[in-house]
């Protein structure tokens, strides 16, 4: 891993996550703290960024922007995906998933 | 036994101000099975609600309870429910308040017949009706949809097919209300459906009137999981500090006939519902927050704006829609096999490095003597980075608990995967303890579309329900 900057803004300084899931797939929640963030959050947490932190390919992530709420809505498709086996991981609903978006960088 | 009050339990919610005349208040009594109780005796006692709503299944929750009912023909209902009723039914019989819940589950029928003899038992005269239609398990077997997630066919794959549920929306309950009942049990129904029927009551909404549907939709999109809007789910101590969350209060709505509403909950509850408790919860489980689709409606959230106008009080507006599919989402229930865990705890120096010897012998033990296949199983490190799947491992966690899962056809061999586990306690790596095992009959839950038109959405009110004993009870399952 390269070295982390101090200075090196995440998503947790900008924005609070909700997780919600629907089947295999993951939904992420992205509201701005104050209304003022939004745009540098997003410019900041692309469908590409977001793909790239959770070990997807782009096409599998779909962003909708919410400028009234200033919030925006991820779809990670097959994200929650149990395996050949059939087995679930301990956390099935990826509940805790929010909180590895919060610890993504930003660069901008 | 006397009527029990929120103060019996150490509440400290204050009575609400009466709803303004014309206004619905329609409350959350539960977000899922497992929620608390008490929160709802403070809404039902003290909240003076117009409705009562009891959300109590999820995905898989319907096709579990479709397996208790195989087991035993007087189960399958939520076993939460009657609980619920005892607790709440007397101040909502004295309130004036009418309850509505999809706790039927697997057994809506059953349910009511529960619920109407525990009413009479108490001596409380609330007429109870049963919304029935959800079990399509019939319609699967004769029509054999594919699945939505392996284009495969529904009825005729293997595991067994168990349990097939439509998703049905407001017009059962809405129908009921209209009849007269002021309890109303159904099996699956969708959750905003829940609150959008007893509003569609209310207010004479009709079914193709999309932007009010779509409207009480995000009404119900925000209730439905009772203590998340109100600051449970949303709380982080540093950067969402929530107080009182021991004694997180549930959340109620003030609807006007223009479908405005405003959120809001009892003073003197812990939690608290900002705008931004609410946005979180308006985003909770939408996939397309321009298409949010329900048996009801395809309702559009994001015109939907919050707004404080008060102390724990917010606003909102602007939900609106577009009529809803023709086809209905069906959950399938498939049963079939054993999963089995075991757990145990590494802690202190070189955790991680004896966790993954302990995972080595036991996936070694597994594949050797029990003929597992590595792929089969799935092992995780607890504490060094399991939550997120390996994509931020941690390097050297103080303490690590591995979690050895797997599935079975025969429940004796699955035992043995928490067995392996176990016998680690003598059998080393050096310091492992508190282990635990489970074992369960697998249940997995896929999709299917099925047409509306093959569906019957039946009110049965509680003087009839005996006479569908025979009906609901008939079939060979």
């Amino acid at each position: 891993m390269a070295a982390k900057s101090e200075h090196m803004l995440t998503v947790d300084d900008l924005a609070t996550v909700r997780t919600g899931d629907k089947g295999d797939t993951l939904i992420l929640g992205v509201i701005a703290r104050e209304g003022a963030q939004f745009s540098v959050l997003s410019r900041a947490v692309t469908e590409e960024a977001v793909a790239h932190h959770f070990g997807l390919p782009v096409s599998r992530v779909r962003r909708c922007l919410l400028p009234r709420l200033n919030a925006m809505s991820f779809e990670l498709k097959g994200m929650l995906g149990r395996g050949v086996t059939g087995v679930s991981h301990l956390d099935g609903h990826g509940k805790t998933l929010s909180y590895h978006l919060l610890t993504m960088q930003l660069k901008h | 036994m006397g009527i029990v009050k929120a103060q019996d339990l150490g509440s400290t919610a204050r009575e609400a101000d009466p709803p303004e005349p014309g206004t619905v208040r329609i409350g959350s009594g539960a977000g899922f099975a497992g929620d608390r109780l008490d929160p709802a005796l403070e809404l039902a006692q003290l909240g003076h609600l117009d409705f009562l709503v009891f959300e109590l299944l999820g995905e898989r929750t319907v096709a579990n309870a479709q397996k208790a009912r195989l087991n035993d023909p007087s189960a399958g209902y939520d076993p939460t429910l009657l609980d619920r009723i005892r607790l709440t039914a007397p101040h909502c019989s004295a309130n004036g308040t009418r309850i509505i819940t999809n706790g039927g589950a697997a057994n809506p029928l059953t349910a009511g017949r529960a619920v109407a003899g525990l009413l009479d038992d108490m001596g409380i005269d609330m007429p109870v009706a049963v919304v029935i239609g959800d079990d399509v398990l019939d319609q699967v077997l004769a029509t054999d949809p594919l699945r939505w997630e392996d284009s495969q066919p529904a009825a005729s794959s293997e595991p067994r097919l168990a349990s097939a549920n439509a998703y049905l929306g407001a017009s059962g309950i809405r129908r009921a209300l209209d009849e007269g009942a002021r309890i109303v049990i159904t099996g699956r129904v969708a959750d905003p459906s829940l609150y959008v029927g007893p509003l569609s009551h209310s207010f004479s909404w009709s079914d193709d009137d999309s932007d009010h549907i779509g409207q009480a939709t995000v009404i119900g999109h925000l209730l439905e999981c009772g203590g998340q809007v109100t600051g449970g789910y949303f709380a982080d101590p540093m950067t969402k500090p929530v107080a009182g969350l021991d004694r997180l209060g549930f959340p109620y709505a003030d609807v006007s006939p223009s479908g405005d509403a405003v959120i809001g909950k009892l003073a003197g509850t812990g939690g608290a519902v900002t705008v931004r408790t609410c946005t979180e919860q308006l985003l909770y489980e939408v996939a397309d927050p321009g298409a949010y689709v329900t048996p009801d409606v395809v309702a559009d959230f994001t015109g939907t704006v919050l707004r404080e106008v008060g102390s724990d009080r917010i606003a909102v507006t602007g939900g609106k829609g577009v009529a809803a599919p023709v086809e209905l989402k069906v959950t399938l229930g498939y049963l079939g096999g054993w999963e089995a865990e075991g757990q145990i705890t590494y802690a202190g120096p070189r955790a991680l490095l004896r966790a993954q010897l302990a995972a080595d012998i036991v996936v070694r033990r597994l594949e050797r003597i029990h003929g597992y296949r590595e792929s089969e199983l799935s092992v995780e490190f607890i504490g060094a980075g399991a939550s997120f799947r390996g994509l931020s491992d941690v390097a050297d966690p103080p303490e690590v608990r591995l979690r050895v899962a797997g599935a079975a056809q025969s429940r004796r061999r699955a035992s043995a995967i928490g067995a392996e586990v176990e016998a680690l306690y003598t059998n080393g790596p050096a310091g492992g303890g508190g282990a635990r095992t489970s074992v369960r009959e697998s249940l997995s839950v896929k999709s299917c579309s099925l047409p509306r038109a093959l569906t019957k959405v039946s009110v049965i009110h509680a003087d009839e329900l005996t006479d569908h004993e025979e009906a609901s009870d008939g079939r060979e399952v």
